[in-house]
């Protein structure tokens, strides 16, 4: 009897074709909305997560100035040095490592390519904090550093705007009035969170970036690693009451220098995502809200359009359960090739969602089946008032309607 | 066989004292006042009478459509006035035939689909339900337009598809309202030729309301209705003329 009703009502559907896919669009747009946004909101918290992973699990920057986070201005704040760099791994026991670097945007060249790009003054210790590692060639050797050589070491995005497929090992690039011979070649990483390309820089010696290009003997951020073991918590108290203590900060004074937990920005992602994907999810439930008040509405026009039908078929023996089932499964089915549209439609809008992002792409099954089971809910829901409607009918007063 | 069932057998459809009244207090209209008719298995009776004079009313509540105000329905012993709603559908699926004057088929549903209709409610497997519909069509002479749209279908055509849905559940008694009332009249004389080899071969009893005298003359008895009353009960034929 119920494969009986399936296929009526997939007659009945098909029978109308423009006015079942119109009725069904609102529900499509709720399933799909649903789908689209949850997949690409669970792709970049993935994403927001390994990101920090690959920047380091347990790093703490201290960059000089109040407050905020990376990318804040630093303002009038006196700037930090490599003593507070060496001090910070001394005196604090939680911090393994502390690497200061500093950093400028600029054109390199070599031969008749140029690229602008970040050059960054470092030395190993961030390659170990941030989780670089060789592609090809060698890091720093503890001479360079300590003579600032005119060596460095290039991103993969570097690599191919100045070499295309060529190797970059031994040639000499030039930045500002600099010639730089190129040691190394640094794995990619990709995108980040952020969409910007993290393999689209240029590292050297830190004191070779300071006196060839700086022209000073500043530092615009610590990279400070913390142990394992040790909480970030504990060592980021312990390194603001050293640096209060290095730059004379009384009580009661504000810092005039930051320490930002990479751990901060992975929650503060992870929540705007949270949130974002609540909200739009919310918009979608609206919308499939609509979508479910369509499919009775249009249940309901076909009742009526459909009076003489279901008279006959009280007439000749159909009873109450039985043009009852009719008309939800219609709506079911209604509503459930809908969600299978929608799902479809979201998953492929969350793939391309998650291309221009740059997130991976991580379909939810639960939440397909969320969706699927929802909507043959609203199906459920909505179609049963014009089903009842429909069971209800006086076979005479069907029979007589015109 | 004959037309009329052996005298001793008990009554098919037996109604004492039926009233049906529409409406409450001003509005109130006595459609049946006291409707008593015994009606036999295997009997064709025609119902005739002017407009308002309560033989459609008569045949809701014999179709067991409608239940009457007072008074007793007996269908083969049982009370229908004591049947539910779905019990009394059950009794139409499976006791009655209904074939009206505007067809009533099913649009856009073949004519073999048409006549499954039925057989789908109660629960009959498609096989079996295909080759029941076909041969009810053959029967009404429609082997050729099993297929066929009602729409693609005459009138006449159209009438034999709606008796072929009525018998193909093979049941006791087929309720006809006005079967001929939109054909012309070699198309009637074909829809009453045919309602009365049903009648004479299958042996099914047939209660039809017709207020064409020509069409009375085929039922062996025809019952006159007045204002909600038997005026005449006799046999047909020239009595009917």
């Amino acid at each position: 009897m119920l494969l009986e009703a399936l296929r009526q009502a997939v007659q009945a559907i098909l029978r109308n074709m423009l006015r079942s896919f119109l009725t069904v669009l609102g529900i499509v747009i709720g399933v799909a909305a649903v789908i689209a946004m949850l997949t690409v909101g669970q792709g970049s918290t993935t994403q927001v997560k390994s990101d920090v992973a690959k920047l380091g699990n347990n790093l703490l920057i201290v960059r000089p100035g109040q407050g905020g986070g990376p990318g804040v201005s630093a303002g009038t704040a006196p700037s930090l040095s490599e003593r507070d760099a060496a001090a910070i791994e001394a005196e604090v026991p939680a911090v393994s490592t502390a690497a200061p670097l500093s950093a400028g945007s600029m054109a390199v060249v070599f031969g008749n390519q140029n690229h602008t790009t970040n050059v960054t003054g470092t030395d190993n210790r961030y390659l170990a904090a941030t989780g670089w590692t060789m592609a090809k060639g060698r890091d720093f050797y503890d001479s360079d550093i300590l003579s600032g050589a005119a060596v460095c070491i290039l991103g993969e995005t570097v690599r191919q705007a100045l070499f295309g497929a060529g190797d970059p090992i031994g040639a000499d690039i030039r930045f500002r009035q600099v010639s730089c011979r190129v040691v190394g070649l640094l794995a990619p990483k990709g995108a980040s969170s952020f969409g910007t390309d993290q393999d689209d820089l240029v590292l050297m010696p830190l004191r070779a970036f300071q006196r060839r290009i700086a022209g000073n003997q500043e530092v615009a951020t610590i990279f400070a690693s913390v142990r394992d073991g040790q909480t970030t918590d504990k060592a980021k108290a312990a390194i603001e009451a050293l640096m209060r203590e290095r730059r004379h900060i009384g009580p009661g004074e504000n810092d005039d220098f930051n320490v930002f937990d990479l751990k901060q920005i992975a929650t503060m992602l992870t929540g705007i995502s949270t949130v974002l994907t609540g909200l739009l999810s919310a918009v979608a439930g609206v919308s499939l809200l609509v979508g479910g008040i369509g499919i009775m509405n249009i249940m309901l026009v076909s009742v009526t359009e459909r009076t003489r039908e279901i008279g006959i078929r009280l007439a000749i023996g159909a009873t109450e359960a039985q043009v009852l089932v009719q008309f939800l499964v219609e709506a079911v089915v209604l509503s459930l090739a809908g969600g299978v549209i929608g799902i479809l439609t979201g998953l492929a809008l969350g793939f391309t969602g998650s291309r221009i992002l740059h997130v991976p792409f991580s379909p939810d099954p639960w939440v397909m089946l969320l969706a699927f089971g929802f909507s043959a809910a609203v199906g459920v829901i909505f179609g049963f008032f014009p089903a009842r409607r429909a069971a209800r009918l006086d076979p005479i007063e069907a029979l007589r309607h015109q | 066989m004959t037309d009329a069932a052996p005298p001793i057998a008990p009554p098919l459809i037996a109604l004492t004292g039926i009233g049906r009244v529409y409406g409450t207090g001003e509005a109130e209209v006595q459609a049946l006042r006291d409707i008593t008719l015994s009606i036999r298995a295997g009997e064709f009776v025609a119902i005739m009478g002017p407009s308002g004079s309560g033989k459609s009313t008569a045949m809701n509540i014999l179709g067991c459509l409608d239940t009457p105000t007072r008074g007793s329905y007996r269908f083969s012993g049982v009370e229908v006035g004591g049947l539910s709603r779905d019990q009394r559908a059950l009794l139409r699926r499976h006791c009655l035939g209904f074939v009206f004057q505007g067809y009533n088929l099913l649009p856009r549903m073949s004519a073999l689909e048409n006549v499954e209709l039925p057989l789908i409610y109660r629960g009959i497997a498609r096989g079996e339900r295909r080759e029941l519909a076909r041969e009810a069509l053959t029967r009404v002479g429609l082997e050729g337009r099993t297929h066929h749209d009602p729409s693609e279908l005459s009138g006449g055509q159209q009438q034999r598809v709606a008796i072929a849905r009525a018998i193909v559940g093979r049941p006791d008694v087929i309720l006809a309202d006005e079967p001929t009332g939109n054909l012309d009249t070699a198309r009637s004389r074909e829809i009453m030729d045919l309602m009365t080899s049903l009648n004479r071969e299958a042996g099914i009893t047939i209660l039809m309301v017709t207020h064409e005298p020509d069409m009375a003359e085929y039922a062996g008895r025809v019952v006159h209705f007045l204002d909600g009353r038997i005026a005449r009960d006799g046999s047909g034929g020239a009595d009917a003329a």
